[in-house]
């Protein structure tokens, strides 16, 4: 392979990150560093919180073969409504409410499921439906769309992240800057390297194919200073979000889930031919119902972020969050036909998008301008995945 | 001495990796059939492609003359105004639009603001009887059959005014009757003066019908045989094609036949969609261990559907019958229920049914066992990458390594991919559904090695195919099955074309005329 080939093989990998870390520069220099202060580094992750969390369930539903799910907005607000209702109007027990909506948000993703995996509905049809009744159910259990402030409900508003005191104590009393972040930073850090040396080691030993160095610790050394970064940025703020720690647990568990399990690599096979992957023995309505029915799931917990965010539930909530998720997928790389797609690439779409957000918001762009960008970036983004893949062809020959 | 009518000089096409045509001289003298041969990736699909314009004008080297000027085509408009009409190996038919709707599709009748749906049904027919179909041109396409499709798309370049027709693998999903209508018809287009090129892995349908040879070879012309003037035997094609002379296209094997491995009895399947058709009736065979046996048919005799059946009830409805296993009664309910208990089907369809072309060769060789390389749900994704090595290199895939997608395969090698697949699902019990279609004859003949292999090891083999030639130079025993039912069993050894088309026919009673059945004996057996 010639250097140019090499270039543009690089490219063609890694556009989002590249995209990623140009809108960040650009954003840095128009905002006079603003862009990067601590409080806006931590606003990138609370603001986003709840893209990250349906993104990747939102992923799930691509994978089958590019289908969406247009209720999640719907789902968020209902799921919020239900929530705050039980905790404020009838004072239940918070662990209780959590529970309660974790069930309702996954069976409502059932519901849509059953319709979409076993009696084959299209599911843009079943979850066009479902955004329509959960939105209108939610005004419904908020008696005509109400606020109820959930200010009081000190304890879950504060594990789910949203006033200012939602951050993990700091145990160490750090003057100015909180030393639990950066101690749990390095040790996120030392976690990744160590995980990245061990599959290296046991495929040397193996005798498996293995990166070569060079790049092998490039991007360990930039994944490792980025986190750093993060890390120290936030530990200049506050510390860290409680809720950084939900949406950890999220990304790791599903990208666990898609790139090193059985059901996970169903998702990919089902996207990638449903028949080939039927006629191998694998269930395939099934792989589809656990999509949408772990839409609901998501869409529950994207719930109780957004409650927690907005100390109160209103009829309003979570309209065109299903927009968002799909596209920080499509952006992050998920094929349209499906198939094809990975949470952390997904992430990175998830955070291009947040970053252009903050980005115009601390350089004062007009709000509806903000909207015109979003849409742009989402066809470029998607018009770019196109066309490299084709070669560098603009017009498609097939 | 014919007037040349396309003459192709010196053409080089270069993609951005590989040289496709090196300097390819072709000449096609008028009102003759001239075929190319080739094996896969030589380079006859792109000659074709430059010739009509896919590949455009500037994109390659050399030159083109038809009717002795020189002709630049930008697109396959611009052949097709010249009368260069080429039909794809995939059929391009809109499945769900009358015939006459797709015969005039980008060529409608009327004006632009309105069709002439009278004319458009009425040429349609027209051209449907020219290519002996007796359908209305208002049925849906979806309702034919592939055979009649690949008529629909003649009739189609006939209504282009066609004066050159250029056919890439007419045949590759046809039966023998079918094909044999096809190359008839071909040449009844040629006593009325039409020129075709006909592009074909089947060399027998090749002797059959071609005036001349053009055998391409790694991008490169290799020699023009003439019939009548030169050896056109398979045998001199095949050497020519590969360079060396096959002189067996069959591994030899000893057959080492055991106990009744599977037996199914009574088989009975109806249609999914139309209940009341019986698609398999009351079918009963066994298959040994260590044997090969075939199922020999002609397309929808319904050998797919007894096999798609019988794997975990993946086709059909209302199906009854017994299946026994080693002795044991078995219920397959599900794919799952049959991988469990050995069995595997290999799908005709690879790239419908059977691989997912966007993944990796690992991937797909380890779908239908994940089992075997995962602990408690979790991939062990080290352990995945070995055994599709072990595969690769046991079934020579060519690969440059397992991390490539499998659409960027040939269908040699995908068909490869699609054997590890199941062979590292560990069967006792292989059915192998046209295992070796639309690939060279090099590839083929390390298939039929592998499914040697898979028989020594004890595994029993059930072969589907519509090549006759490999069912014989390959099994131990074969079934012959015609409209659902067995009709016949036939020992390897004793077994003929001759007797399994007279079997086929016999079972097939009044639906084929029996001035057909001296006509479908155009492949002479060596």
């Amino acid at each position: 392979m010639n250097s140019q080939n090499k270039v543009l093989d690089f490219v063609r990998k890694y556009t989002m990150v590249i995209a990623l870390v140009l809108v960040v520069i650009f954003f840095t220099i128009r905002s006079d560093g603003a862009l990067l202060y601590p409080s806006n580094v931590n606003n990138i992750v609370a603001q986003n919180a709840y893209v990250f969390v349906l993104a990747t369930g939102m992923l799930l539903c691509i994978l089958t073969g590019g289908n969406i799910d247009l209720s999640v907005g719907s789902i968020v607000c209902f799921v919020g409504a239900v929530g705050a209702v039980l905790m404020v109007n009838s004072g239940m027990n918070p662990v209780l409410a959590v529970i309660i909506m974790f069930i309702a948000g996954t069976l409502i993703g059932a519901w849509q499921a059953f319709w979409i995996a076993y009696v084959r509905i299209p599911p843009f049809i079943v979850t066009l439906s479902g955004m329509l009744i959960f939105r209108g159910l939610s005004n419904v259990v908020l008696k005509n769309g109400e606020t109820v402030s959930i200010a009081n409900c000190k304890g879950f508003v504060k594990l789910f992240g949203g006033g200012a005191d939602c951050y993990v104590p700091d145990v160490f009393h750090g003057n100015g800057i909180n030393i639990t972040c950066l101690v749990a930073t390095a040790l996120a850090i030392a976690i990744f390297v160590l995980l990245t040396v061990k599959t290296r080691m046991t495929r040397l030993k193996k005798q498996y194919e293995v990166e070569k160095l060079g790049p092998w610790i490039t991007k360990m050394v930039i994944i490792s200073v980025a986190i750093a970064a993060i890390g120290f940025r936030l530990a200049q703020n506050k510390g860290i979000p409680n809720v950084l720690l939900i949406v950890a647990v999220v990304i790791i568990f599903y990208s666990y889930i898609t790139s090193n399990t059985v059901t996970g690599r169903y998702f990919y096979a089902v996207g990638g031919n449903e028949k080939a992957t039927k006629l191998s023995g694998i269930n395939t309505n099934k792989v589809y119902f656990l999509a949408y029915a772990n839409m609901g799931l998501l869409s529950a917990l994207a719930g109780m972020i957004t409650i927690a965010r907005f100390t109160s539930a209103q009829g309003g909530y979570g309209e065109s969050y299903e927009m968002d998720a799909i596209a920080s997928c499509f952006i992050g790389g998920a094929s349209a036909y499906g198939g094809i797609g990975t949470v952390p690439g997904v992430i990175i779409g998830a955070l291009l998008m947040g970053v252009i957000n903050l980005g115009m918001n601390t350089t004062g762009v007009d709000q509806n301008m903000k909207q015109v960008v979003k849409g742009l970036v989402l066809l470029a983004a998607v018009i770019f995945d196109v066309v490299s893949k084709r070669g560098g062809k603009l017009i498609s020959k097939e | 001495m014919a007037n040349i009518l396309l003459e192709m000089r010196n053409i080089t096409k270069t993609f951005p990796a590989v040289k496709a045509l090196d300097n390819v001289n072709l000449q096609v003298e008028e009102g003759e059939i001239h075929a190319i041969v080739g094996e896969n990736g030589a380079g006859k699909s792109t000659l074709m492609k430059v010739l009509s314009g896919i590949h455009p004008y500037g994109s390659y080297e050399g030159q083109i003359f038809y009717n002795g000027e020189e002709c630049h085509f930008t697109n396959t408009k611009d052949s097709e105004r010249k009368g260069i009409v080429i039909i794809h190996q995939e059929l391009a038919l809109v499945p769900y639009m009358t015939i006459g709707e797709n015969m005039f599709l980008g060529n409608e009748r009327g004006s632009s603001l309105k069709i002439n749906w009278n004319e458009t049904y009425a040429k349609g027919n027209e051209y449907l009887r020219v290519v002996g179909l007796s359908e209305s041109s208002r049925t849906l396409v979806k309702d034919i059959g592939v055979g009649k499709q690949q008529l629909v798309e003649i009739a189609k370049a006939l209504a282009k005014k066609a004066k050159l027709l250029i056919l890439d693998e007419p045949t590759s999903s046809l039966n023998e009757t079918e094909s044999k209508h096809l190359l008839d018809l071909m040449l009844k287009f040629k006593e009325q003066g039409m020129t075709s090129i006909i592009i074909s892995h089947k060399l027998n349908e090749i002797s059959y019908v071609a005036d001349k040879i053009t055998v391409i070879r790694d991008g490169m012309t290799i020699e023009t045989l003439t019939k009548g003037v030169d050896d056109c035997s398979e045998a001199r094609i095949i050497r020519g094609m590969v360079g060396r002379e096959l002189s067996d296209r069959f591994p030899k094997r000893e057959s080492h036949i055991g106990e009744i491995c599977l037996e199914v009895k009574d088989w009975t399947a109806y249609h999914p969609v139309y209940n009341e058709r019986k698609i398999v009736d009351n079918v009963s065979f066994n298959v040994r261990k260590g044997e090969v046996l075939g199922i020999s048919g002609l397309m929808g005799a319904g050998r797919t559907e007894l096999a798609m059946s019988i794997f975990g009830k993946s086709y059909g409805d209302s199906i009854s019958g017994k299946i026994y296993k080693d002795g044991k009664e078995l219920h397959l309910h599900s794919v799952q229920d049959a991988i469990k208990n050995k069995i595997a089907y290999v799908t005709e369809d690879r790239k419908g049914n059977g691989l997912i072309l966007s993944n990796a060769i690992k991937t797909n060789t380890t779908l239908a066992n994940l089992e075997g390389i995962s602990n408690k749900g979790v991939i062990d994704r080290d352990k995945e990458y070995k055994v599709a090595v072990e595969y690769k290199e046991k079934l020579k895939t060519k690969t440059p390594s397992v991390e490539q997608l499998v659409g960027n395969l040939s269908g040699g090698n995908q068909q490869k991919v699609l054997l590890s697949k199941w062979m590292f699902a560990n069967p006792d019990i292989l059915i192998l559904d046209e295992p070796t279609r639309g690939i060279d004859v090099g590839a083929k003949y390390e298939i039929y090695c592998i499914i040697n292999q898979l028989v020594s090891e004890g595994k029993s083999v059930i072969m589907i195919s519509s090549e006759m030639p490999e069912l014989l130079g390959m099994c131990d025993r074969i079934y012959v099955m015609s409209e659902g039912k067995f009709v016949g069993e036939l020992d390897g050894a004793e077994a003929t074309q001759e007797k399994i088309m007279a079997m086929i026919i016999s079972g097939a009673g009044q639906a084929v005329q029996s001035t057909e059945i001296n006509d479908v004996e155009f492949d002479k057996k060596e």
